[in-house]
């Protein structure tokens, strides 16, 4: 029943999708300034009926109506609601539903907002995002169907992996896909601007607050992936340079370029051919890191059950997106002047531009040359995190500079002198660096150099938010604040590195392990019976052995019943100042428990200011509203 | 004579093409010194330039009743049907560890029959194998 309903409204979501390409194309040899009523109405329809069937997917989850494969598949009947509802996105079939609604919703909105941008521009942005609709429609429809029936109907789902059953991966989906999929708009405007020549100052207002959205997402999509690692892989780290992580890092590298280049072209009406090459690699990328993850060409901590049909239907999309973008774009390419003055801010932000390059032709390459490898030579090899940090913290050091001094320039041509205020605030850093030195055992010049280049960021953004208060001018505000947070992100990940203890060991029930900081002993184990699974805990008490403070962990053994497997979930003592980490495991059943214990200093303000840089984004899209 | 404007173009054309042959070439390099090779025991077996001091992989499926646990490490063998080898390994396994699963440890090479693991892989899903050992098994399995 549900099932009919789904693949009707996906089908009615095609023929709108049709009609609306129709419809537009026609409307564009008309010359009258409005567009058509009825072109509005069908992309209301259109959302309308798009949201609806991914409804009908939501309920079928929510009542376990196991006629349809895709809830046999991923959900049981003893799953707690919340992850019911999760489970709709946990899989690859519900999540490319959510795929199609973000297109259509954001095809709605980009029609509706954009009523004082040029007509012709318009329309071909609407039919471009419907043939990007029309092309992931057809996919779903022929290959990854959520609404694909059973018969006869299964009593009992097979249940969503414990793994995803976490709370942070429920909400990690559909932000990340508002950030990637909300890319494709101004992909469509992209070609629109090629083909209508509504290019310059224009074009960059039109996307503006399309790109924020999908920033601020990504960002806050990517922390949240990381957050769910650091509490729910075991590990104790919150990036591991892993596959999936690196294709959620291209495009946000291609995306953060774009926002910064797209204020030049606002401001100075320069640098169009640029921001639309942005435009249209941000959103390649991340299709390109979508058809990596779900064809299963890349192994990962995400478990999307691969396939190849599903890759060469995605490789065929791509290789049409990309043949058929920079066709436009050579075609239409103009020449342009620029004139930039070294001292000016377009070339602080052309820096920018290039550091993201560099960043992101590097983890290209570290990405996609073990697969290159393979396919022409048969060796097998993996590229270690090594590889990634040797190549991309020494460049973080000088781009942190540059990030401080840049927004202090202004437009054009400037005839700021700041060397004496950079140099004092140089000083006063290594100053701290010193502190911090006194406090470790000592620690290797790149991490000296990284220090210091950080608290100068930390610094100068501080300053800025005295002349903030001082001069109340809030255009400068969520700038700072997202700056000030990378250099806080890079100045505790600084500190994490250089102050965790790590210790591995194995412990029987009532036997003690003194570590040089830490007494940790294994009082006893106790069973736990919960809804959907049963967890073995053990308790430890934890004596600080210099200040005799003893705390209680206990971390967790979780046994899930359907589908049968097994998860340890680690105790994290979270304080401002450090997090305790303790994880639990079992193996070959014997007396032996496998523990792991971490002390991680300032965890908690990794997570704090990460999420400064993402809330910098999402001031600037509430400031903006209240200015225009 | 080339006037001021077309040779600071030129210049500035210049200095971004030998800055990018140099960002290459040093992303290049620490590539290849981080690369970490797959092999199967088979491979350590048979070949004979096996680097032995070098960061590696090896993978395979854990042999039965081969796991033993005592206060510093964990040892197992590993098998791909063909020849196996005795991994050594302090620190905690991932959650799909077990008998009888596919495993990759990341480490170096003691001797050809003993490899000493910094690290096990986590995969996460119980229905996953990693394909270099899907290849494997499919190949011995015949």
């Amino acid at each position: 029943m549900l099932s009919n309903i789904g693949i009707s409204l996906v089908v009615l979501v095609s023929i709108l999708s049709f009609l609306i390409i129709y419809i537009a194309y026609f409307d564009l040899k008309i010359s009258k300034q409005i567009i058509e009523k009825k072109i509005y109405k069908l992309s209301l329809f259109q959302t309308t009926f798009t949201v609806l069937s991914f409804f009908t997917l939501v309920i079928a989850f929510i009542n376990s109506d196991f006629s349809l494969i895709n809830v046999y598949e991923n959900s049981h009947t003893t799953k707690p609601l919340f992850y019911k509802i999760a489970g709709t996105w946990g899989n690859h079939e519900g999540s490319l539903l959510l795929w199609v609604n973000i297109l259509v919703i954001f095809s709605y909105l980009f029609l509706v907002f954009n009523h004082a941008h040029n007509k012709k521009f318009r329309l071909y942005t609407l039919i471009f995002q419907n043939i990007l609709i029309l092309g992931f429609l057809f996919f779903l429809l022929l290959n990854s169907n959520p609404f694909s029936s059973i018969y006869p109907v299964p009593i009992e789902g097979l249940g969503l992996n414990p793994i995803l059953q976490d709370p942070a991966l429920a909400i990690h989906p559909p932000l990340l896909y508002v950030g990637f999929v909300g890319c494709s708009i101004y992909f469509s405007a992209a070609m629109a601007s090629l083909l209508s020549g509504y290019s310059g100052k224009s074009f960059a207002q039109s996307i503006k607050t399309w790109v924020k959205v999908s920033w601020c997402f990504q960002t806050l999509g990517i922390i949240v992936g990381s957050i769910w690692a650091y509490y729910e892989l075991g590990w104790g780290g919150f990036w591991f340079w892993d596959p999936v992580e690196n294709a959620s890092l291209l495009p946000w590298f291609a995306i953060t370029a774009l926002m910064h280049s797209l204020i030049v072209l606002e401001k100075r009406n320069t640098l169009y051919s640029w921001v639309i090459i942005l435009c249209l690699l941000t959103f390649i990328l991340s299709v390109m890191g979508t058809f990596l993850v779900r064809s299963g060409i890349l192994n990962s901590v995400h478990t999307f059950a691969s396939d190849p049909s599903r890759g060469v239907y995605i490789l065929i999309f791509l290789s049409l997106m990309i043949f058929s973008s920079l066709t436009i774009f050579f075609i239409k390419y103009k020449k342009e002047t620029y004139n930039f003055n070294l001292k000016s801010r377009e070339t602080f932000i052309l820096a920018n531009n290039w550091f993201m390059a560099f960043f992101l032709v590097t983890v290209l390459i570290g990405m996609l040359y073990p697969i290159f490898l393979d396919v022409l030579t048969g060796i097998k090899i993996s590229v270690g995190p090594p590889f990634f940090n040797i190549v991309i913290i020494p460049l973080v050091i000088p781009f942190m500079f540059l990030m401080a001094v840049g927004p202090k320039f202004g437009w054009i041509k400037s005839k700021n002198k700041i060397l004496n205020k950079v140099l004092i605030l140089i000083l006063g850093a290594g100053i701290i660096n010193i502190f911090i030195l006194l406090f470790s055992d000592g620690y290797s010049l790149l991490s000296n150099l990284i220090f210091i280049s950080a608290i100068f960021l930390i610094f100068h953004s501080l300053l800025d938010i005295k002349n903030f208060i001082n001069n109340r001018n809030k255009l400068e505000l969520p700038r700072i604040i997202s700056h000030l947070g990378f250099g806080l992100l890079v100045f505790f990940i600084g500190i994490n590195y250089q102050f965790s203890i790590e210790e591995d060991f194995n412990l029987k029930v009532g036997e003690i392990k003194k570590t040089s900081t830490y007494e940790i002993s294994f009082e006893d184990i106790r069973i736990k019976e919960s809804k959907n699974y049963k967890a073995v805990i053990g308790n430890f008490k934890l004596t600080n052995l210099k200040n005799n403070l003893a705390q209680y962990l206990g971390p967790e053994i979780r046994i899930y019943s359907n589908p049968e497997t097994l998860t340890y979930e680690a105790a994290i003592r979270t304080k401002i100042h450090s997090d305790l980490y303790l994880t639990m495991s079992n193996v070959s059943r014997s007396d032996y428990y496998n523990i792991k214990f971490q002390k991680k200093p300032f965890m908690i303000w990794i997570w704090i200011s990460a999420l400064m840089i993402s809330l910098g984004g999402f001031m600037q899209l509430t400031l903006k509203k209240n200015e225009n | 004579m080339l006037t001021k404007k077309v040779k600071n173009r030129i210049l500035f054309l210049f200095s971004i093409f030998s800055l990018s042959v140099i960002a290459i070439f040093f992303i290049i390099k620490s590539l290849n010194r981080n690369i970490l090779y797959f092999s199967s025991p088979t491979e350590i077996k048979q070949r004979e330039d096996i680097p032995f001091g070098k960061a590696m992989r090896v993978g395979g499926m854990v042999q039965k009743g081969s796991i033993i646990i005592n206060q510093k490490n964990i040892q197992f063998i590993v098998t791909d049907f063909e020849n196996e080898i005795l991994i050594s390994y302090s620190g905690t396994v991932p959650n799909l560890f077990a008998e009888e699963k596919g495993v990759v440890a990341e480490g170096r090479l003691r001797d050809k029959n003993f490899f000493i693991a910094d690290r096990i892989l986590a995969k996460h899903d119980e229905n996953y194998m990693p394909p270099e050992i899907k290849e494997i098994i499919k190949k011995n399995a015949k």
